[in-house]
Order: structure tokens, then C-alpha cells, then sequence
């Protein structure tokens, strides 16, 4: 695949990413020692960065910047102006807190764009972030998914409220497409098509 | 029994387009083996030792004549002419080459059957208790909601990469046969003080590396709602469940961890937000579903049958076979028959082709062409008139299907352990077979009387060997296989998980040893005892002692 071509797509396109990514600078590895909000469960071996990675990560002066949960939490005001200018998205790891996300802005619909990002794709985390970003906090704008994006999960993320996807960079986005199509009729209501088969279409028993 | 309509057709055609590809894709090196990998478990297609296996998926244990005589040809033309029947009542074939797979599962959708979701972090086969439906102490027949639960589940998008795999059990009668303390989620039908249909609802059980008996998480459930609460408990666990070691991955550990009551706020309040959501069920989704699990057409007949009883008093051993592998059925005049697939010095849970071909036949002319295999690792008919019983019996003793063991010491329940699968630490399959030759002997068999004896080749239990009277445990040590006993395990309401004996024995030791405890168990029963009540009366500690003690002696003298 040519190094211009673009992997990213949305809304059932293939479009080129207006979004610069914006990532920490590597620090020294500190393991995260609780999993999600259960206190009581801890040592899922999960690394978070220091509070000097936050401080030090580079932020491009102009354009449209996707920007980590903690350095949005922690630097807001220095981004507020260009947050009102629509120019902010942030993106969180899988085994990042919602919670702290949706507690970081009044209106989770002031921020165009959100992104999960997921490091291993049988992280089915982001699954239910998806969901419950959509479901329970009422998310409109574009939902995207990246890291260990492969074309075998998309339908799944599709259903769970992702509307973006940026495939891996050495698999192709076009193969990718179709297997959003891969079944036409799904049982159980998700995010996408709310309602379960049974509500969607009239089942006649078959003859025994 | 269900039947596809367009919707479920159109679901399983998919998935072999979709496979097919996916196969394509992974010959042509554009997956790798780790990509491959979770698409091909959901699918139910292991690596083994010898060459992949591929587990069919059975929902809830119904299989209609069709589709046992189109797994009985498949077994025969992708595989060597015999299949074997797996704990979660599904069909498992040995030697399927992987890129056969796509057209066997081709084959399989032609008889409204399929793979999915037979292995891999996601939801699995729903079980329930082989006697659905006849069982004379049912409550509810619990078959519809199984039914439901399998489309809710398949390709269900959120659940599809969990932390771990994910088993649902259902059971609808008083004596529980679905093992719902032992399942991820276990869903108890009941009636309520207002003769209302409610569930219980039991989480964090399983075998395994680390046997626990399940929490009860809600007490009283209705039925509408079992989709929506187990989307709150299975996102719970989605978001919560340990994702850095497989071993501390399944639900239990994270049930453990919080304590029930936590576990059981979270779930609550996960709840309040889905409760009464477009996947609650409806009235007319349930009697939709339900018209498929109606009453058999049965004859009235009288309780007795005169041809029947004289064939009873003039034929000992098909008397046997009666009492030993036939069952009490609600219906005046019928009884449920169990098919014995543990021949002494067969692999338990073997079936060839000929023999699924047979069976299926005997479905059609005396069971309504149904037949159900059990988590025991047999086939049931559930529908045989008591004049029936007779031509029945001797057609399966020809066929060797009428071994008279059911609920005995030889009815082993066992994986199909090193011989096959790369897990196992040791081979389980000769070890069955040994105890069964070391207890040819059928009238010893029934003075011994009921006994659950269960083989798994390694902690992944696959032969539920925690919950079995006598339990046995392939272990490995320095490179050799080793055998660990517990004992005192019980399946059911009283469910309990066996102790472990003391120090682990070498292969050709074990029947010896299972002689041992049986020892013990004649000397000190009383007139009613079985087994496992004696156990529980007197404790390991005689057996132990038996066992040991014989045992120290060898090591002295050598």
C-alpha cells in the first residue's frame, strides 16, 4: 500500500484525516495498579504515563488535534479557546476511565471527535465503550477506533457506535469496507439498529 | 424443535461466506496465525496435536434425524468415520483438514446447523438438562429462552472479545441436570409465590484451574428481563474482567475479587440504564419460539403396557437395560431412553458414522426423530412408547449402544484428553478405558451402584472432574503424566466439589486405586448409600488411609 493513501474511514468512505494525532512523549514505564473504576481489583499490569509526560507532550499550534484523555484533563485551559473552535478531539486507551472523560466537559457533543484506541484487537473493551459512549452519554459526532484496527472486527464495532475506523497502516481500508456488510440481518438490538430481530420484522413460525 | 426461517438461514450462509474468506485470507498469508486465530475458535476449528478439530455446535443439546445423519456423513467424508460428543453437548470431529472447513460448514448450514461460537473469548453453547421437556419434575421447559439466549448471543457485537470464554447453563426442573452452579451464568427457572415464572440467577461458578461454585447474584428474576440482565453482567465483566493473565481471566475471579455484593451493586446499577430496553423479550417473541417446544403429539396410553411388562419378567437383561438406561417421562406410557456411548474399552463419547446413522433412524421411527446428546456424553431418545422399548433395545445392543451403565462407574465422563488435544498434560481416553475393563463386570457394576467418575487431561476440566464422585486430574510432572484423585464432588442442587486424595498416581496405577476407594466404599456403606453418601459421611480420611497406606508399603519394599 502507498505511504499517501489514506486508511482512515468514515461513515462507509475511505477520506484522508484532517485530525493531526497528538501522543505523549515516552517516559519510564509506571504500571497502573487498579483495572477501571473497581478499587477493589487491582493488578491488571496496565501502564499510565507521569504527570512530566503530560506537561512535555507537544500540542500543534494549529489545526484539528486529537489529543490524550490525560493532557486534555490536565491542560483545558490552555486548550479552551481552540475547544470552542471545534478544533479538539481526545482519545483514551481501552483501559482508560469513561468516567473521566465524560467528567471533563460539560457537553461530551462539544467535542467532534472521540477516539478509542486499542493496543491488542482482541481487547474487547472497546466494545463497551462504544456502547456506552453512544448509549448512556448520548454521543453524536464521530467515533473512531485506531491502533489494532483489523477489518475482522469492524463489524462488530460498527454495531457498538463507531462510525470511523483507522485500519492498521500495512492491511488496505478498501478490503476492509466490505466486511462491514458481512451480515445483513443481525439477531440482538446494539447500537446502530436498536431493536432486536424480533421487533425489526415479522417472524412467522415455520411449518413443523 | 426450532426450525430456521429466512433470518436464521440467511445468519449461517453469512458466516460461511464470511469463514470461507477468512480461511482464503489466512492460507494466503494476508492473516497471521495470532490474527487467524480467535476468527477460527469462534468458529470452533482448534490446532490440535494431530490435526485441527472442529466443534459443532448442538444448541441447548436438540438434534433432529437430519442432522445427525448429515453429521454422521460429514464424520465420514472429511474425517475418519466417527465423531465424539463433548461435555457441552456438542459434536467434536478429530481430523478435519482446515481447509475442508469452509465446505463442511457449508454442509452443516444445509441442516440448519453450524460452528459458532463452539470456543474462543466469547458467549458459548447454552446448555440445559438433557430431559427438557419430559422430565417429570420440570417446572418450565426452559428450551424457548435457551433458544433465545442462542440468537441473542450469536455474533452478539459487544461480547464477541471477552476477557475469557463465557458459558451460559439454563435448567428448568427441580433437581437440577444443567450444572447451573457451574457456569458463568447459570439461569434456575422456578415458580414463585404467585405460581409466576421467575428466575435465579447464579454467576462466577466454573471448573477449571480454579473450581468455584457460583454466588447467587438475583434471587428473583422475570423472564423478560434475562437478556438485559445478563448484558449488565457480562458488561460488567467485558469492562472489568482480567485481561493480563487467562488464568484470573474468567468471570469468577472477578466475582471473587469484588465479593458477591459488589459485584452484585454494579451489576444493578449497570442495569438501571438497559432494564426494559428494545432487547427485553416480548410476549409474543417467547410464544413465537415457544410453538416450536410444544408437547410431542403424544398417544394416550395406559401407565402399563402388557407386552412390555412380560417382556420385563422374561428377559433379565433387557429388565437391566430398562431400569439402568431408561427414565421416568411426564407422559403416561413413554419413557425417555439414554443411548450408552461408553461401551467398556471405547473412548467415552464416541460415535461412528454408521452408528449416527442408526440412531437417526431409530429417532424417525420410534422418537419423533429426535435426539439429544447429554452433557454425560450420551445420546437420549426422549419420546419411546413402553411397547417400543423392546425393538429399541435390541436393535442398540446389536449396534453396541445398549451398554448398561448409565449413572454407573463406567458411564465415565471424560475429554478427549493428550491422545488429541494440546492442552492436556496426560491422556485421559486408555485411563477410562482401563477402569471400564477393570470393571467388566456388570453385576459388580450394579452392586456398586450410581457413580460419577470423571477424567479431565489438565486443569482446564474439560471432563469436569471437580464435580465428579470420583474425580481424576491429568497432571504433568517432569515431563511425565500423573494423575491426581479427588473425591466427593457432586453435580446438582447439593452440588459440591470433590477434595484431592493425596499425591498423584502413574497411568497404570489408577485402576488399582479407583479398586481402592470402591473397597472402601463396600466395606462401609450402609444398605442405602450410595457412593457419594458415604463419602460425605465418613469423610476422605478411610480412603485415604486404604489407598495410601498399601501404597507406602510398595515404596518401602522397593
Amino acid at each position: 500500500m502507498p505511504n499517501n493513501k489514506s486508511n482512515l474511514i468514515l461513515n462507509n468512505e475511505i477520506v484522508t484525516d484532517e485530525w493531526s494525532l497528538v501522543t505523549m512523549p515516552a517516559g519510564e514505564e509506571v504500571v497502573k495498579k487498579q483495572a477501571g473504576k473497581v478499587v477493589l481489583f487491582k493488578l491488571t499490569g496496565e501502564s499510565t504515563h507521569s504527570a512530566e509526560q503530560v506537561a512535555q507532550t507537544v500540542i500543534p499550534a494549529t489545526g484539528k488535534i486529537l489529543v490524550p484523555l490525560a493532557v486534555w484533563q490536565a491542560r483545558k485551559e490552555e486548550l479552551a479557546p481552540r475547544h470552542a473552535a471545534g478544533e479538539i478531539g481526545v482519545w483514551l486507551d481501552t483501559h482508560e476511565l469513561l468516567e473521566d472523560l465524560v467528567s471533563s466537559v460539560d457537553d461530551l457533543n462539544s467535542l467532534p471527535l472521540i477516539a478509542v484506541h486499542v493496543e491488542r484487537f482482541a481487547d474487547g473493551r472497546i466494545f463497551s465503550i462504544g456502547n456506552l459512549l453512544r448509549m448512556r452519554h448520548h454521543y453524536r459526532n464521530d467515533l473512531r477506533a485506531f491502533g489494532d484496527v483489523l477489518r475482522d472486527q469492524l463489524f462488530f464495532l460498527k454495531r457498538c457506535g463507531f462510525n470511523s475506523y483507522l485500519i492498521r497502516a500495512d492491511r488496505s481500508a478498501e478490503d476492509a469496507l466490505a466486511s462491514l456488510k458481512d451480515f445483513s440481518q443481525p439477531y440482538q438490538g446494539a447500537v446502530d439498529e436498536q431493536l432486536p430481530v424480533w421487533r425489526r420484522v415479522n417472524r412467522q413460525p415455520v411449518s413443523q | 424443535m426450532y426450525k430456521y426461517d429466512e433470518i436464521d438461514q440467511a445468519i449461517v450462509d453469512e458466516r460461511v461466506k464470511q469463514y470461507r474468506d477468512q480461511t482464503r485470507r489466512f492460507l494466503a498469508g494476508e492473516l497471521t496465525d495470532e490474527e487467524f486465530r480467535p476468527l477460527r475458535l469462534q468458529n470452533g476449528l482448534y490446532i490440535q496435536r494431530h490435526a485441527p478439530m472442529l466443534r459443532i455446535a448442538v444448541p441447548y443439546g436438540m438434534l433432529s434425524s437430519r442432522q445427525l445423519r448429515k453429521l454422521g456423513d460429514i464424520s465420514k467424508h472429511y474425517d475418519r468415520g466417527y465423531g465424539h460428543v463433548s461435555t457441552r453437548t456438542n459434536m467434536q470431529l478429530n481430523w478435519p483438514k482446515l481447509e475442508d472447513v469452509p465446505d463442511i460448514l457449508a454442509e452443516l448450514a444445509t441442516v440448519q446447523m453450524h460452528a459458532i461460537q463452539t470456543s474462543g473469548n466469547c458467549i458459548r453453547n447454552t446448555t440445559t438438562d438433557q430431559f427438557a421437556g419430559v422430565a417429570p419434575d420440570e417446572v418450565v421447559d426452559p428450551r424457548a429462552i435457551a433458544e433465545i439466549i442462542r440468537q441473542w448471543s450469536t455474533f452478539h457485537p459487544e461480547f464477541a472479545l471477552l476477557p475469557r470464554k463465557f458459558k451460559i447453563a439454563v435448567s428448568g426442573t427441580k433437581q437440577d441436570r444443567a450444572l447451573v452452579q457451574a457456569h458463568d451464568i447459570g439461569l434456575e427457572f422456578y415458580r414463585d409465590q404467585d405460581d409466576k415464572v421467575a428466575i435465579r440467577v447464579w454467576v462466577g461458578g466454573g471448573l477449571g484451574r480454579t473450581p468455584i461454585l457460583g454466588s447467587v447474584v438475583r434471587e428473583h428474576l422475570e423472564w423478560q428481563h434475562i437478556l438485559t440482565y445478563c448484558e449488565a453482567i457480562i458488561r460488567v465483566y467485558n469492562l472489568h474482567g482480567r485481561r493480563d493473565n487467562a488464568f484470573k481471566a474468567r468471570i469468577k475471579i472477578l466475582v471473587k475479587a469484588l465479593g458477591i455484593e459488589e459485584f452484585r451493586r454494579q451489576v444493578e446499577e449497570e442495569w438501571q440504564f438497559i432494564k426494559d430496553n428494545p432487547n427485553t423479550i416480548t410476549e409474543a417473541e417467547l410464544a413465537r419460539v415457544s410453538q416450536y417446544f410444544t408437547q410431542m403429539p403424544y398417544e394416550t396410553l395406559p401407565e402399563h403396557d402388557a407386552r412390555f411388562d412380560s417382556a420385563i419378567a422374561s428377559n433379565p437383561a433387557f429388565a437391566t437395560w430398562v431400569r439402568r438406561n431408561t427414565h421416568a417421562h411426564k407422559q403416561p406410557g413413554y419413557r425417555a431412553v439414554t443411548l450408552s456411548l461408553k461401551p467398556h474399552g471405547r473412548a467415552p463419547g464416541d460415535i461412528t458414522s454408521e452408528q449416527m446413522h442408526l440412531v437417526a433412524d431409530w429417532a424417525d421411527e420410534y422418537s419423533f426423530g429426535e435426539i439429544r446428546p447429554s452433557h454425560e456424553q450420551n445420546l437420549i431418545l426422549a419420546d419411546v412408547k413402553l411397547s417400543d422399548l423392546f425393538p429399541l433395545w435390541e436393535k442398540a445392543r446389536a449396534a453396541g449402544l445398549a451398554t448398561t451403565n448409565i449413572g454407573l462407574l463406567t458411564d465415565i465422563i471424560c475429554c478427549p484428553g493428550g491422545d488429541f488435544c494440546s492442552l492436556a498434560n496426560a491422556k485421559s481416553i486408555p485411563i477410562a478405558e482401563a477402569i471400564q475393563m477393570q470393571f467388566d463386570n456388570l453385576d459388580y457394576l450394579y452392586d456398586i451402584g450410581e457413580l460419577e467418575l470423571n477424567i479431565s487431561g489438565c486443569m482446564n476440566a474439560c471432563g469436569h472432574h471437580h464435580v465428579g464422585h470420583i474425580g481424576i486430574l491429568g497432571v504433568d510432572k517432569d515431563g511425565s503424566e500423573w494423575y491426581q484423585v479427588t473425591l466427593g464432588g457432586k453435580q446438582g442442587n447439593d452440588a459440591s466439589l470433590g477434595s484431592v486424595l493425596g499425591p498423584s498416581f502413574a497411568a497404570e496405577e489408577m485402576p488399582g486405586v479407583v479398586q481402592k476407594l470402591i473397597d472402601v466404599y463396600i466395606r462401609e456403606r450402609t444398605e442405602e448409600e450410595r457412593f457419594i453418601d458415604t463419602v460425605r459421611r465418613i469423610g476422605v480420611a478411610p480412603f485415604k488411609t486404604h489407598v495410601y497406606g498399601d501404597k507406602k508399603k510398595e515404596v518401602a519394599h522397593a
